[in-house]
C-alpha cells in the first residue's frame, strides 16, 4: 500500500461555518507531510476527522487504507494522535502519563521501548515530575512520546511547536525526522511557515481551503515574477513610498526588509533593481538597495491568497 | 532620564530565594524604537518584563520606564504603558464600541475623550459599519488590529506586545506590523515579546535573554553577522543551546 491517507471531497460544518471545505488530497506512506496555515484555516478539525473524531458532513477519508467513520474501531490502534491542546493528565507525572497510555493500548514502555527510546531518553532526568510542571517543549516532548508508545502506524500532530520556544521547537523536529527514518507516517500541522520546509509536501490552508499541494521547493518555485529585497534605512518610509510607485505589484514589510514585485511581468530583475534604488534614493531615502531574493513559503501563500490584496494599506 | 529614552536598566536584578532570574541586566532602549525582548522558557524574560511594566520590585539595580522609576512611581509606569496580547485582550461578548468605551473608562479618559477617539479609531480601522457587532463575530485579524489600536486608546508612550502575530494568516500579518510602524513612527516605543525568530526580525533592535542576563544585543543584520548565521533562528539556537543543556534542570 503506497497512500497512507486518502481525502476525497471532504466536508465538515459547525453550524453556519464551513470549517472545512471540500477538501480532497492523498499523503503517501512514510511522508513526513504538512498542513500550513493560519488559526482558522480548518486544521484541526480536518485533524480531529483523520484522527477519528469527528463524522465529515461529506465525503470520506481512508487513513491506512481503513475508512475514518465506518472501520473507526480497527484504524484508531494504528493511530497516533497528539492534540493541539496539552491533553495529558497534569497530576500525574511523566512516567505516569507514559505507563497509562501504554496500558491502555494493552503495552508497557519496557515493551515498547525501542520504538520510543529517542525521546524517552529525553524525558527519563524528569520522569518524576508533575506534567503540570514541565516546560512547555518538555510537555510536547512527553505528548510524542504518549502518542508514540503503542507503536502506531501514522502520527497526526497537530500544531506540536505552537508556543514552545525555537531551541525546544528544532529539537522537535529532529526528533520527527528521526521517526519519518523508522518508516513511520507522519501529518503535522503548524501556522509557521518557516517550518514548512522540515516537510516532504505541503498543503497550504485558509478559511476551511486547500490553497496549494506540492513539495515546498515547487511551492516557491511556481512564484511567478521576480521577487526584490528591498533595503533602507528608513523602512516604514520606503514602504510608504513604493505604495506611490506606479509599477508596484506587491509590496510588503517582510522582516527587516520589504518584499516587492512588479506589475510588469516581462522585465528581468536587474533593471527593476536599478529603477527602484533610483526612485526610493530620489524620495531623499539613505542607505538604499533592491536585491533579487527567491521566494520563501510566506510569500507563495500570499500570492496564493491574492497578492494584490497584500499591496493594500492596513 | 536622558532625553529620547523610553526605558533605561542598570545592573537590573531579581532574586527569587538562591535563584537570581535576572542577573544585572543593562539596557537602553530609545523612544519611538521597536525592540524584540526575546529568551528561550526560564531565561528571565517575563521577570524582566515584570519590573519594566511596575508589577515586581527589583532586588536590586536601577531601572526608569517612561521617566519613572520601578521603585517608587510604578503607578505612573501603569499609566504610561500599553499592552496586548495574543491570549486575552478584548471582551468576545461585548461590541467594538462597548470593548473601546470599557478600556476608555479603565484607563481613566474623560467620557468626551473616549467618543472623540472611538469615532478616530473606527474610521481609521474602516470599522464603523461594523461597530455594533460583537467581537466573537469578527474575524481574527479584526480583532488584532481593535486590540492593538485599544492598547494605544489612552496614548501611551510605551507598549508592550506579547507574541502579537502568532498564528494570523500571513497578509493579516503584515497589515499588523504597519500598524506597529505607524506607532513607532509616531513616536510610540514598541517592546514585543515572541517565541518566533521571524517575527523578531521586523524589530529595529534585539535583545536575547540567556540564564538570567542579556546574551545578545543589536540589530537583526548586526547579530546575524556577529553568530554567522542566516536567521534570526539560527542565532537565538547558537545562543541559547548551550544554555538549555547546562540548565536542562529547569524543564
Amino acid at each position: 500500500m503506497t497512500d497512507a491517507v486518502v481525502v476525497e471531497g471532504l466536508i465538515k460544518r459547525f453550524g453556519d461555518t464551513v470549517a472545512v471545505r471540500d477538501v480532497s488530497l492523498t499523503v503517501r506512506s512514510g511522508e513526513l507531510f504538512g498542513f500550513i496555515g493560519p488559526d482558522g484555516a480548518g486544521k484541526t478539525t480536518l485533524f480531529r476527522v483523520l484522527a477519528t473524531l469527528l463524522l465529515p458532513d461529506a465525503g470520506s477519508a481512508r487513513v491506512l487504507g481503513q475508512d475514518v467513520v465506518k472501520d473507526l474501531w480497527a484504524l484508531r490502534p494504528r493511530l497516533g494522535y497528539m492534540p493541539g491542546r496539552f491533553s495529558l493528565y497534569p497530576d500525574l507525572s511523566v512516567e505516569e502519563n507514559l505507563r497509562f497510555f501504554a496500558s491502555v493500548f494493552g503495552t508497557s514502555i519496557e515493551r515498547e521501548y525501542g520504538q520510543i527510546e529517542p525521546i524517552y531518553v529525553q524525558l527519563e532526568p524528569f520522569k518524576g515530575r508533575r506534567a503540570g510542571a514541565l516546560s512547555g517543549g518538555m510537555k510536547q516532548k512527553l505528548a510524542l512520546c504518549c502518542a508514540l508508545v503503542h507503536r502506531p502506524d501514522i502520527l497526526l500532530l497537530d500544531e506540536p511547536t505552537t508556543g514552545v520556544d525555537a531551541v525546544s521547537r528544532r529539537e522537535f523536529w529532529e526528533l520527527l525526522a528521526r521517526f519519518k527514518q523508522g518508516g513511520l507516517t507522519i501529518i503535522v500541522s503548524t501556522p509557521y511557515m518557516d517550518e514548512a520546509t522540515r516537510c516532504d509536501r505541503i498543503a497550504l490552508m485558509q478559511q476551511g481551503r486547500l490553497l496549494a499541494v506540492d513539495t515546498p521547493e515547487r511551492i516557491t518555485g511556481s512564484f511567478d515574477r521576480p521577487l526584490l529585497a528591498v533595503r533602507s534605512d528608513q523602512r516604514y518610509q520606503a514602504l510608504l513610498a513604493l505604495r506611490e510607485y506606479p509599477y508596484t505589484h506587491t509590496i510588503y514589510p517582510f522582516g527587516e526588509v520589504l518584499h516587492y514585485t512588479d506589475q510588469r511581468t516581462d522585465l528581468a530583475a536587474e533593471p527593476i533593481q536599478q529603477e527602484l534604488t533610483a526612485f526610493l534614493t530620489g524620495r531623499g531615502l539613505g542607505g538604499v538597495s533592491a536585491e533579487r531574493i527567491p521566494a520563501t513559503i510566506e510569500d507563495s501563500f500570499m500570492a496564493y491568497l491574492g497578492g494584490a490584496e497584500a499591496a493594500r494599506p492596513a | 532620564m536622558s532625553e529620547g529614552i523610553a526605558i533605561e536598566a542598570r545592573e537590573l536584578t531579581r532574586v527569587f530565594g538562591k535563584f537570581t532570574a535576572v542577573d544585572h541586566i543593562s539596557l537602553d532602549i530609545r523612544a519611538g524604537e521597536i525592540f524584540g525582548f526575546l529568551g528561550a522558557n526560564g531565561a528571565g524574560k517575563t521577570t524582566a518584563m515584570r519590573m519594566f511594566i511596575g508589577l515586581l520590585a527589583p532586588s536590586s539595580g536601577t531601572a526608569r520606564v517612561a521617566g519613572y522609576d520601578v521603585y517608587t512611581e510604578s503607578e505612573k509606569i501603569k499609566r504610561s504603558i500599553g499592552y496586548m496580547s495574543q491570549r486575552f485582550s478584548l471582551y468576545e461578548d461585548l461590541t467594538i464600541r462597548e470593548n473601546i468605551r470599557l478600556y476608555g473608562g479603565i484607563y481613566g479618559l474623560a467620557k468626551r475623550d473616549i467618543q472623540a477617539r472611538s469615532e478616530q479609531m473606527l474610521a481609521r480601522l474602516g470599522m464603523e459599519q461594523s461597530a455594533d457587532l460583537q467581537v466573537r463575530s469578527i474575524p481574527l485579524g479584526w480583532r488584532q488590529k481593535l486590540s492593538f489600536s485599544v492598547a494605544l486608546l489612552h496614548r501611551p508612550r510605551i507598549i508592550f506586545l506579547d507574541e502579537p502575530t502568532g498564528g494570523v494568516d500571513p497578509i493579516t500579518r503584515r497589515q499588523f506590523w504597519e500598524l506597529i510602524y505607524q506607532a513607532a513612527a509616531a513616536g510610540t516605543t514598541v517592546l514585543v515579546t515572541t517565541h518566533y525568530m521571524d517575527e523578531a526580525e521586523y524589530c529595529d533592535r534585539i535583545s536575547i535573554m540567556v540564564a538570567g542576563k542579556i546574551g545578545a544585543m543589536g540589530t537583526p543584520a548586526e547579530l546575524k553577522r556577529r553568530f554567522d548565521a542566516g536567521t534570526m533562528d539560527e542565532v537565538f539556537v547558537r545562543l541559547a543551546r548551550p544554555a538549555t543543556g547546562a540548565g536542562a534542570g529547569t524543564a
